[in-house]
C-alpha cells in the first residue's frame, strides 16, 4: 500500500531549523520500519540518516519515535501501524546531531557516573571462578537484557525536566550490579545516588516501563535501589558494611 | 593530528579484548564505525566454548579433546599448534569473564553452567541463557570504562597507511563532522569483524561489510582460505536472522515435509548436532529433493521441549520467532533456511597476530589464524576474538616496547587523507553514473549464486567474470545524497570497492581449489584431497587481480582421517 512517510530531516549548522520531508513509499509486506528506512533511502533519498547495525532488537542503535511513539525501528512492523502516513522523528530529551541521529552524551555520562562494572572481592581472579548459586544469578537476568538503546531516557518526564538526572537505564544498571553476588562495591558507591539526581528523582510514572523494547522494567531497579538505600543507610549509620 | 601508541580499530569482542591487555603505560585508543556494544558481537547467542568439564556428562573433558574436536571439525585445515593454544588459553579465559563481571547461568554448586553444540565430544559451550554476546561485549565495554581507554566511536577506517613495510597510521571518516582525518599510531590492531552481508541472504549485522580485511589486502597483507566461507544451517526463514545452535543443542529437531528428522540420513550419530557445514548441505539437499516446505525452508521443532525450558534457556530465540515471524516456538515449528554466517578466513596472521607488516596485528573474525580451518565449530569464535583479542593487545605493546616502532611519518598520512579528501570532492561533483546501493545488490545476489554452499568450476568462474562487470561499473558510481555528514551512502562506496577484492579472492580461491573440504564443496570434486590441497590458499593484492600462493598446514599431532559424525 502506497503511504506517505514524513521524516524529521535536520542538517546543523546547514539548516536551521529542523523541518519534515515527505516521501511515497510502498513497503513490501512484512517489512520492518528499519527496512522502510533503509528502502527509502537506498532507492529515493541517500542523504537520510540514521542509526542501524544488527537489524534484530539486541544492538541499541535504532530507537525513534515513530507517529508519536518510542520504539526499535526494527522491531516494529510496518503493517502493525495501520496508517497511511508515518511521521517519524528522533528521540526527544536528546540533541539532534542530524536527522533521526541523537547525541547520547548525557545517557552515557549517566551510564559511566554510576561506575557500570563487576567491583568483586580482590583483584585475583578465583580459580574455578566464582562460585554462584543459579537462583542468585537469576536476579540479574532481568537487567542484564538492557540494550542501552535510550528508549526509557528519551521517555523519561523527569529527564526532560532536569539535565542532572541520571535516568531509568543507568540506575538499573547500578542496581543490576548491586544485587549481582559477586559484586562488594562499598555502600558509598550506592550513596553516589541517594539524592534527587539519582533514584529519588525519579516520579514513578513508569513511562520508562512501557517504552522498554526489551521487558527490562528499569524501574523496579530504581525501587529496587531506594529500598536497599534505606535499609543499607541504617546499617551504615551503626557501622555494619556491607 | 589524533596520535596514540596503538589504535585498535573495531569495537567488538576483538577490539575490547586487546585493549584491555594492551599495556597500560602506552596510550592506547580504540575507533569503531558504531558504538562499541552495537557491534556485530553483541548479536551472538549460543554461547563460548572451554573444557571447564562441568558437565556432568563431561568430567573427563580436557582442552586437548576440545583442540582435537576444533582440528577435526576443520577438516583439517586448522593450524593444530594454534588450534591447541585457542583451547588452552580458554581455560582460565572463561574465569577471567566471571570475575570482570559475565553473568554466566549456573550448574547446581555455583559453577558455570555448559551445553551442548555441534560438532563437540562435549558439553563445553558456556552461556549466559541465549544472549552470550550481549553479556560478553558489555562486559568487556564495562572493564573498558573502569580502565579509562579511550574510545572514538562513528569512525570509519577507510586507508592503512604503510610505509617501508611498517604500518605507521590510518585514514578515517568521521561521520559526526564529515572531515577525512589522519591518525598516527606506532602499531595498529585490526578487530573489524566478517564480511557476511557481501551475501543477500546473512544473518550478520546490516554493517558487516569486511571492509577491514579489505584494507589490509590493499596494503600488501595476503588473506589466507578466504574461499571458505560457512553458511548456518539455521536462520529465520524469510529474514535470515540467526536462530542459535543452542537451539538443537537444547534438544530441537530438524523435520522435512515429510514429517522425518532427515539428519538421520546424514550423520546418523551426532543427527542434529553434527557440525555446520554437514547440517546445512543436508537442509539445501532435502530443499532440492522436494522435502522442503514451499521448496524453501524445513522446519526446526522445538515444542517437545517444553514451554518453561524455551523460557529459561532460549528466551532470546522465542523473541525473535514471535517479533519477526508472528509464531511461538513453544507451540509451532520454526521455519529455517541456511543463511551465510560467518568467515573463516580472513587477514593473514600467525601466533601471536602478527602480520607481515611490521606494527599490523589483527583479530577475530577479520584474522586467520587459523583456528577454524574450511569449518568453524559453534562456540569457537567469540572465544577466538577473545582469546587472540588479548594477545593481539600484548603483542602490539611488545612490539612497541621492545623498540619496533621506527619513528612518526606524519607528513605521509596527512597527505594519504587529503588525497581521500580530493577523491570525495570530485565523486561529489559527479551527477551521474552508478548508484551504489544497486550495485551492492546485485553483488549479493552474485555472490550467493556463485559462491554458495554448493559450488562447481564453471559457477565460480561466472562469478569472476560477473565482479568483473560490477567493478568496471563502480567507477563511475556515484552520490546522490548532497550531505557531508553521516554520510552513508560515501561509506557503502568506499566499503564497496573493498567487497569487490574480498568476493574476487573468495571466488578465485574457490575455483582453484579442485576438492571438497569443509564449507567449501565442489559438486565436481566432491572428495576432500590431502595430497594435492591440505594447504593454505593465500593471496595477495596486485593491479592485476589477487595472486595465490599456497602455504603449508601445521598437522604436527593429529593425522587427518575421514570426518565421520
Ligand atoms: C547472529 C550471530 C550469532 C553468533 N553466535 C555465536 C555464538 O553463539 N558463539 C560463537 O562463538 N560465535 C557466534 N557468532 C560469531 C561471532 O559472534 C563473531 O564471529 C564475533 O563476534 C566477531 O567478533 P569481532 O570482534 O571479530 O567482530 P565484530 O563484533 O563484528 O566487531 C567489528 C568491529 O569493527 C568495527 N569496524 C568494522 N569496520 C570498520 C571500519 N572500516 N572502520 C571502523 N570500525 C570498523 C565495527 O564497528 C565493530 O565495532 C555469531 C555470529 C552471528 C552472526
Ligand atoms: S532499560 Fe530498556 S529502554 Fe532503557 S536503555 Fe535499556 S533496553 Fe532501552
Ligand atoms: S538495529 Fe539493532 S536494535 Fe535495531
Amino acid at each position: 500500500m502506497s503511504t506517505t512517510f514524513k521524516i524529521l530531516r535536520f542538517d546543523p549548522p546547514k539548516d536551521e531549523h529542523p523541518h519534515f520531508q515527505e516521501y511515497i513509499h510502498t513497503p513490501i509486506p512484512g517489512d520492518t520500519m528499519l527496512e522502510v528506512l533503509k528502502e527509502i533511502r537506498d532507492q529515493q533519498d541517500p542523504s537520510i540518516s540514521f542509526r542501524y547495525s544488527c537489524r534484530e532488537a539486541v544492538c541499541g542503535s535504532c530507537a525513534l519515535t515513530i507517529n508519536g511513539t518510542i520504539c526499535l525501528a526494527c522491531k516494529t512492523q510496518f503493517e502493525a501501524l495501520k496508517t497511511d502516513v508515518v511521521v517519524i522523528e528522533p528521540l526527544p530529551n536528546l540533541e539532534i546531531i542530524k536527522d533521526l541521529i541523537v547525541d547520547f552524551k548525557p545517557f552515557w555520562d549517566a551510564y559511566n557516573f554510576i561506575q557500570p562494572y563487576l567491583q568483586p572481592e580482590g583483584q585475583a581472579v578465583p580459580e574455578k571462578g566464582h562460585c554462584v548459586e543459579e537462583k542468585d544469578m537469576e536476579k540479574v537476568f532481568q537487567f542484564i537484557t538492557c540494550i542501552l538503546c535510550g528508549s526509557c531516557y528519551a521517555a523519561c518526564p523527569v529527564a526532560t525536566r532536569d539535565g542532572r538526572y541520571l535516568g531509568p537505564a543507568a540506575l538499573a544498571k547500578l542496581y543490576r550490579f548491586a544485587i549481582d553476588p559477586r559484586d562488594k562495591r562499598p555502600w558509598s558507591a550506592l550513596a553516589r545516588v541517594d539524592n534527587p539526581t539519582g533514584v529519588w528523582g525519579c516520579d514513578t510514572v513508569f513511562r520508562c516501563n512501557d517504552v522498554c523494547p526489551k521487558e527490562v522494567r528499569p524501574a523496579d531497579g530504581i525501587e529496587g535501589l531506594r529500598r536497599k538505600l534505606v535499609v543499607d543507610r541504617t546499617k551504615h549509620l551503626f557501622g555494619r558494611k556491607k | 593530528m589524533v596520535s596514540h601508541d596503538i589504535l585498535i580499530v573495531g569495537g567488538g569482542l576483538a577490539g575490547l579484548a586487546a585493549a584491555l591487555t594492551a599495556d597500560p603505560k602506552l596510550n592506547v585508543a580504540v575507533l569503531s564505525k558504531v558504538h562499541p556494544i552495537r557491534s556485530h558481537s553483541v548479536a551472538a547467542q549460543g554461547g563460548i566454548n572451554a573444557a571447564l568439564a562441568n558437565h556432568p556428562n563431561a568430567k573427563d573433558d580436557t582442552w586437548e579433546k576440545h583442540a582435537f574436536d576444533t582440528i577435526k571439525g576443520s577438516d583439517y585445515l586448522a593450524d593444530q599448534d594454534a588450534a591447541e593454544l585457542m583451547c588452552q588459553l580458554a581455560i582460565p579465559t572463561m574465569y577471567e569473564l566471571d570475575h570482570w563481571g559475565v553473568p554466566f547461568s549456573r550448574f547446581p554448586g555455583g559453577v558455570i553452567a555448559q551445553r551442548p553444540f555441534g560438532g563437540a565430544g562435549y558439553p563445553r559451550t558456556c552461556y549466559a541463557a541465549d544472549r552470550t554476546g550481549q553479556v560478553l561485549l558489555h562486559t568487556l565495554y564495562e572493564q573498558c570504562i573502569r580502565k579509562n581507554v579511550t574510545i572514538y566511536d562513528e569512525i570509519v577506517v577507510t586507508n592503512i597507511v604503510v610505509r617501508d613495510g611498517r604500518c605507521v597510521g590510518l585514514v578515517a571518516y568521521d561521520l559526526a563532522t564529515g572531515e577525512i582525518r589522519p591518525f598516527a599510531a606506532k602499531a595498529v590492531i585490526f578487530g573489524t569483524g566478517g564480511y557476511g552481508r557481501i551475501y543477500k541472504l546473512s544473518t550478520n549485522a546490516y554493517i558487516n561489510f569486511g571492509s577491514g580485511i579489505g584494507m589490509a589486502y590493499r596494503a600488501g597483507i595476503p588473506l589466507k582460505d578466504l574461499e571458505f566461507v560457512q553458511f548456518h544451517p539455521t536462520a529465520l526463514y524469510g529474514k535470515n536472522i540467526l536462530i542459535t545452535e543452542a537451539a538443537r543443542g537444547e534438544g530441537g529437531y530438524l523435520v522435512n515435509n515429510k514429517g522425518r528428522r532427515f539428519m538421520e540420513d546424514y550423520a546418523p550419530t551426532a543427527m542434529e548436532l553434527a557440525p555446520r557445514d554437514i547440517v546445512a548441505r543436508s537442509i539445501t539437499t532435502e530443499i532440492l529433493k522436494g522435502n522442503g516446505f514451499e521448496n524453501a525452508y524445513v522446519h526446526l521443532d522445538l515444542r517437545h521441549l517444553g514451554r518453561e525450558k524455551i523460557e529459561k534457556r532460549l528466551p532470546g530465540i522465542q523473541e525473535i520467532c514471535i517479533n519477526f515471524s508472528g509464531i511461538d516456538p513453544a507451540d509451532t515449528p520454526i521455519p529455517i533456511q541456511p543463511a551465510q554466517h560467518y568467515s573463516m578466513g580472513g587477514i593473514d596472521v600467525d601466533k601471536n597476530c602478527a602480520s607481515l607488516v611490521k606494527g599490523f596485528y589483527a583479530a577475530g573474525e577479520c584474522a586467520c589464524v587459523s583456528v577454524h580451518g574450511a569449518n568453524r565449530l559453534g562456540g569457537n569464535s567469540l572465544l577466538d576474538a577473545i582469546v587472540f583479542g588479548k594477545i593481539a593487545g600484548v603483542s602490539a605493546s611488545k612490539f612497541i616496547n621492545e623498540g619496533g616502532f621506527a619513528g612518526p611519518r606524519d607528513a605521509e598520512i596527512t597527505a594519504e587523507a587529503k588525497t581521500l579528501t580530493d577523491q570525495f570532492e570530485s565523486i561529489r561533483k559527479r551527477d551521474k553514473g552508478h548508484n551504489v546501493y544497486q550495485l551492492l545488490n546485485d553483488l549479493k545476489i552474485l555472490m550467493g549464486d556463485k559462491a554458495g554452499i554448493f559450488r562447481d568450476g564453471k559457477q565460480l568462474q561466472e562469478g569472476l567474470d560477473g565482479l568483473s562487470g560490477l567493478k568496471e561499473a563502480s567507477r563511475d558510481s556515484y552520490i546522490y545524497g548532497s550531505c557531508t555528514r553521516f554520510c552513508q551512502e560515501f561509506v557503502t562506496l568506499i566499503e564497496f570497492k573493498y567487497m569487490t577484492d574480498l568476493a574476487e579472492t573468495i571466488l578465485l580461491g574457490g575455483l582453484k581449489r579442485t576438492e571438497t573440504r569443509g564449507s567449501h564443496f565442489r559438486t565436481d570434486f566432491p572428495k576432500r584431497d590431502d595430497d594435492n590441497w591440505l594447504k593454505h590458499t593465500l593471496a595477495s593484492y596486485s593491479d592485476k587481480g589477487p595472486v595465490l600462493s599456497y602455504r603449508e598446514v601445521n598437522v604436527d599431532k593429529y593425522k587427518p582421517q575421514e570426518r565421520k559424525y
